[in-house]
């Protein structure tokens, strides 16, 4: 549970340089409907939150992360199997 | 919810393109008078939006070539090579692009996207990883994603970045597949291929060359950027497709690898599809003769590339690359790209209108190909309609 909360805080510093403070995060905010991001800025975010966790995270999961909290559990998933 | 609410957007952007008047993915080219000429709404227009980079779609060898195989081997084959047989081009079309690649062998597809689509989709699967550039072609995401892989992306002609990623997979790297474009169709940048080949030999992984836009742009014989770049011999996979400087319809893979011709077997997209017509192939192969021994062409094609090109930076435009086959112009917001579009097509240039999510960092693009048949009046024809629309902005 610690694990998942320091994914999380180290998440909300990184979604932040996106929203620029303008829209208030937590885990139940969708990346696409809440944080008004389009496709190609989604990529983007997943990028830098790549470089901030060191991991790399599959294409494949994608579609499968629709929030904050379920980004946060597939970036666990991956830390925990490296 | 119902099966058609998902494409409510889509609708939308449709009734909008409607409302302004203008349609860029329905353009109808009433007769194709050459490889650089057309009759759009009945008004001549330069086709600067083509591919045609070498502009053999008209030459008159390529065309008797077909002509004798569709009179002495019929209208199309019916079927797929594995249950219906192959004719003997086909076969004859992929031992000659091994010989031009110096490679063991080749496997031709009835498209260059179900090339990328068959490669892929057979060559890497569950418990494989797959490492593409982010501004690799769709073809090559759909064909990871058909297979099955692992499949990660690394920046943009960024091989530290690549190496990065593939240092994060430890031991796995050395079965790693790196793929990655000679030229970027989007922008028509180049790869860092001499970088990326180096990174490819430290972790000992696979790299494949999708030369779609560069081959017969590239290299001394036109094959492309690997040979430009003397990495022929790195790329464990070249792919390419007969429908740009070939001026036809297919593509292909070469390799050494033995294990390629097993490709053929696990293919779904080869399997199941019909085989190239045998018109297509003769075409093709009478072209792949033209583009080796083509480099007036290939002359021609950069000295066509960098007239528009100088233009165009000229002019004040930003462009998305240096001088290349494909000159990108960036134009500021959708709406005015799609104006600008319009007001190309009606001062009688036909060009492609790239638009977000499909283009790089969200912007919008208006796409001119150059091909080698241009003439240097048609360029300029081309570079004052965009004078025109810079004045008019």
């Amino acid at each position: 549970m610690a694990e998942y909360q320091r994914i999380l805080s180290n998440l909300y510093d990184g979604l932040a340089s996106f929203t620029k403070g303008t829209v208030k995060v937590d885990e139940d905010t969708e990346l696409v409907g809440d944080l008004n991001l389009d496709s190609l800025q989604i990529m983007e975010l997943l990028l830098s939150i790549e470089d901030r966790f060191d991991i790399s995270i599959p294409v494949s999961i994608l579609p499968d992360v629709k929030t904050v909290r379920d980004l946060a559990m597939q970036i666990k998933k991956i830390t925990q199997s490296e | 919810m119902g099966i058609f609410d998902k494409f409510q957007a889509l609708a939308a952007n449709r009734r909008e393109l409607e409302t302004l008047g203008i349609d860029p993915f329905g353009v109808q080219i009433e007769q194709i008078i050459s490889p650089t000429e057309g009759l759009i709404n009945g008004q001549h227009t330069i086709l600067a939006g083509t591919n045609n980079y070498l502009g053999l779609t008209f030459d008159p060898d390529c065309i008797a070539a077909a002509r004798t195989a569709l009179e002495f081997e019929g209208t199309g084959t019916t079927g797929s090579r594995m249950a219906n047989g192959s004719y003997s081009g086909h076969r004859k079309l992929e031992q000659e692009l091994a010989s031009f690649y110096g490679k063991r062998d080749a496997i031709v597809f009835s498209t260059g996207y179900q090339a990328n689509l068959g490669l892929l989709a057979a060559l890497v699967g569950p418990g494989d990883v797959v490492l593409l550039d982010a501004d690799c072609h769709a073809s090559i995401y759909d064909g990871c994603r058909l297979g099955g892989a692992e499949t990660i992306r690394f920046r943009h002609n960024n091989a530290q970045d690549l190496a990065k990623r593939l240092r994060r997979l430890g031991a796995r790297a050395a079965d790693a597949l790196v793929v990655v474009e000679g030229i970027y169709s989007m922008l028509g940048d180049h790869a860092p291929l001499q970088e990326i080949a180096a990174v490819k030999q430290e972790f000992g992984c696979y790299l494949m060359v999708d030369e779609a836009h560069s081959l017969g742009v590239l290299g001394e014989r036109g094959r492309g950027l690997v040979e430009e770049l003397d990495v022929i011999a790195d790329a464990d996979f070249i792919m390419g497709t007969f429908s740009k400087s070939l001026g036809s319809a297919g593509g292909f893979c070469v390799s050494d690898l033995a294990e390629l011709d097993l490709i053929r077997y696990s293919s779904r997209p080869y399997i199941f599809t019909a085989s190239p017509s045998p018109a297509t192939i003769a075409s093709t192969r009478c072209a792949l003769r033209k583009l080796a021994a083509g480099s007036h062409l290939r002359q021609r094609l950069h000295d066509n590339a960098k007239r528009l090109h100088a233009g165009l930076t000229a002019l004040g435009y930003t462009l998305g690359a240096p001088p290349s086959p494909v000159v990108a112009v960036v134009i500021e917001g959708r709406i005015e790209a799609l104006t600008f579009w319009k007001d190309l097509l009606q001062h009688g240039v036909y060009s492609n209108l790239m638009l977000p999510p499909v283009t790089p960092n969200g912007v919008s693009l208006i796409r001119c190909s150059v091909s080698a048949a241009h003439t240097a009046e048609q360029i300029d024809a081309v570079c004052a309609a965009f004078a025109d629309l810079r004045v008019t902005a």
